[in-house]
């Protein structure tokens, strides 16, 4: 496409249409095809229940008849009777969050940075990386479950004799061990990627110009893999915020391990309380909206950052 | 950023690069190999318990041995006894997360395409739509779509989990496959087209075989996403005729009622595990080909 606009840059055009205008609304057809069949999906899959969803939060839950009732059902999860386990639900949710994803990335990128620079083992270690990352989240609960167990691994080895899913504090840190063990190979696997595009010949010049390791990995790595882990932050922050095989499966939300996806399943479809859980689930996604809004927010402003830095040397190197 | 630090001699700079190498290689060795060492512990001592697990008899499973004394098949016998229908289970996840594949990268590609290629107006907004739609709690949008289903009569059939499971890898493998087809070199797709090609044949000869590496790391992604998914398919999936493993795995029964278990669920787990191994090994090696072929050189 640009070369076409750089050919008829070269013989200026003797009539008086614009080929540039022609291409882009040619583009814009063949685009408006090429995204529908994805749009029609998520319309039926996601717009449809949220709409359905927000529509019934506005409604009481009974037997037989349910009357509208507008902002009862938020009122009551926000600061009514329902306020306590919403609000816990949310700061389990927010805290288990925040732990899980800052030490994914921290190990996720260590796992990345080792493996590529390994020469021997390379393939075990790759394996290896791969093994907790294709385990299905419900597989892996069951088996931290198994060695959360009173009578398990993890108090055999520690010599303690911890009733792991007997309390809050033992709850969290197993789930939060489950989940990093779980999904830190996902970040190494998205960093290495992005670490294996980088050309050796950028390292090389670098050294050749003095910079140390520290300097390289400052300098080169961190802002070239940057894209590919900004990626995997968000989609592991999207994932953390709606945490629910592992909380269902190993303590079934009790003792505080309630996430806002659990509490939101266990008040929609065991209690039967569609409207207040319609409420919950709007709310619960309001949440994961902003948290990401203001995620992607930042990124721009750095993004734009970058490239105005960018440009200049773009410039001078042309 | 680069500002500019004066320029050491060629000689002066060769020597420190060859030194810091030497100095680096050999310090390193040490340091790698433990790195190297504890990923791989960290990664698979989980898997190995649960193997080792997997090959204890009731009896053996609390004695927490780190290696199982007598080692038995009995928890994989229990797995396919009449108790529990595990080899449907397996079925029925090849079924769902296989057409959950094929469809969510058939749409998946075209938007992508589009996104990465194509000037068109809403474009920033079908970006935000998409990740507007991966960032919806699946458990808020579980119970309309059971009462929808209901209606429909799709309740235990596969249908069921699909289509939702097609709408939550479509925004996952939209990203990624956007991300990949903006990287890719597409000076090669003008040059087809200076030759002759149609855009359609540079689209078929050229970008497609360089698109091959970055379609199956989406596809692995999708693949492992729609076998793992469980929330949706615990509520519509009823009977063994359509539960996947996930579901079947949380449901089981144990070698004898009266004990966890975990025995059972270590073996299930184990056998649920090693397709996907297979699968990831096999695909790894396009993958890491394709990353580094994939680039213009």
């Amino acid at each position: 496409m640009s070369l076409i606009t750089s050919l008829t840059k070269r013989q200026p055009a003797t009539t008086s249409s614009d080929p540039a205008r022609d291409i882009r609304e040619k583009d814009g057809r063949l685009a408006f095809w090429l995204v529908v069949p994805s749009l029609i999906v998520l319309t039926i899959v996601i717009a449809f229940p949220v709409v359905w969803s927000f529509v019934r939060s506005l409604y009481g839950d009974g037997i037989g008849a349910t009357p509208f009732v507008g902002g009862d059902n938020y009122a009551n999860a926000l600061w009514g009777n329902g306020s306590a386990e919403f609000w816990d639900a949310a700061r389990f949710t927010y805290f288990f969050t925040a732990v899980s994803v800052v030490l994914e990335v921290l190990i996720g990128v260590a796992m990345a940075l080792v493996a590529n620079r390994a020469f021997r083992g390379r393939g075990l270690l790759r394996a290896s990386v791969l093994v907790p990352w294709a385990i299905p989240t419900a597989v892996a609960a069951v088996l931290w479950k198994w060695a959360f167990d009173p009578n398990g691994i993890v108090n055999a080895v520690t010599g303690w004799d911890l009733i792991w899913t007997g309390a809050e504090g033992p709850s969290t840190v197993a789930i939060i061990v489950a989940d990093v063990w779980k999904t830190a190979p996902f970040v190494a696997l998205l960093v290495l990627a992005g670490l294996q595009i980088i050309p050796e010949d950028v390292y090389e010049a670098a050294r050749l110009d003095g910079a140390n390791a520290r300097q390289q990995f400052l300098r080169i790595t961190l802002p070239l893999v940057r894209p590919a882990l900004l990626v995997a932050i968000l989609f592991r922050l999207l994932d953390a915020l709606r945490m629910y095989d592992l909380p269902a499966i190993m303590t079934g939300g009790a003792n505080g391990t309630t996430t806002l996806s659990v509490l939101v399943v266990q008040s929609s479809l065991s209690q039967l309380k569609p409207g207040y859980g319609g409420a919950l689930a709007t709310l619960t996604f309001l949440l994961i909206f902003i948290t990401a809004f203001l995620f992607v927010r930042m990124l721009n402003v750095n993004a734009v950052e970058q490239a105005g830095v960018r440009t200049p040397r773009k410039k001078d190197s042309e | 950023m680069t500002t500019r630090t004066p320029e050491p001699t060629i000689k002066g700079a060769r020597w420190r690069a060859k030194k810091s190498v030497h100095h680096g290689s050999r310090l390193s060795m040490i340091g790698q190999n433990a790195a190297l060492a504890a990923i791989i512990v960290f990664c698979l001592a989980p898997f190995y318990w649960m193997v080792v697990s997997s090959l204890k008899s009731p009896d053996e499973i609390f004695d927490n041995s780190l290696v199982p004394a007598e080692p038995t098949l009995l928890n994989y016998e229990a797995v396919f006894g009449a108790e529990n229908t595990f080899v449907y289970a397996l079925r029925n996840s090849f079924v769902i997360a296989g057409s959950v594949t094929i469809i969510a990268l058939l749409f998946g590609v075209l938007a992508a395409y589009a996104i990465a290629r194509l000037q068109f107006r809403f474009k920033t907004t079908v970006l935000a739509l998409f990740l507007a739609t991966s960032m919806f709690p699946g458990a808020a949008i579980l119970t309309p779509l059971f009462q929808l289903f209901a209606k429909l009569g799709w309740i235990d059939t596969y249908q069921a989990m699909i289509i939702p499971d097609i709408s939550f890898s479509l925004p996952l493998g939209v990203w990624i496959l956007t991300s990949f087809f903006r990287a890719m070199p597409w000076e090669l797709e003008a040059a087809a087209r200076v030759d002759g090609c149609s855009r359609g044949q540079a689209f078929r000869k050229i970008i497609l075989p360089l698109a091959v590496p970055g379609v199956f790391t989406t596809a692995i992604l999708v693949f492992i996403s729609a076998w793992n998914e469980f929330m949706i398919a615990n509520s519509m999936s009823q009977t063994p005729d359509a539960q996947p493993v996930t579901v079947a795995i949380a449901q089981f029964t144990g070698v004898s009622q009266y004990d966890k278990p975990y025995g059972t669920q270590m073996a299930a787990g184990v056998i649920v595990t090693i397709p996907l191994i297979i699968l990831v090994l096999i695909f790894q090696r396009r993958i890491i080909s394709g990353l580094t072929a994939g680039g213009l050189k």
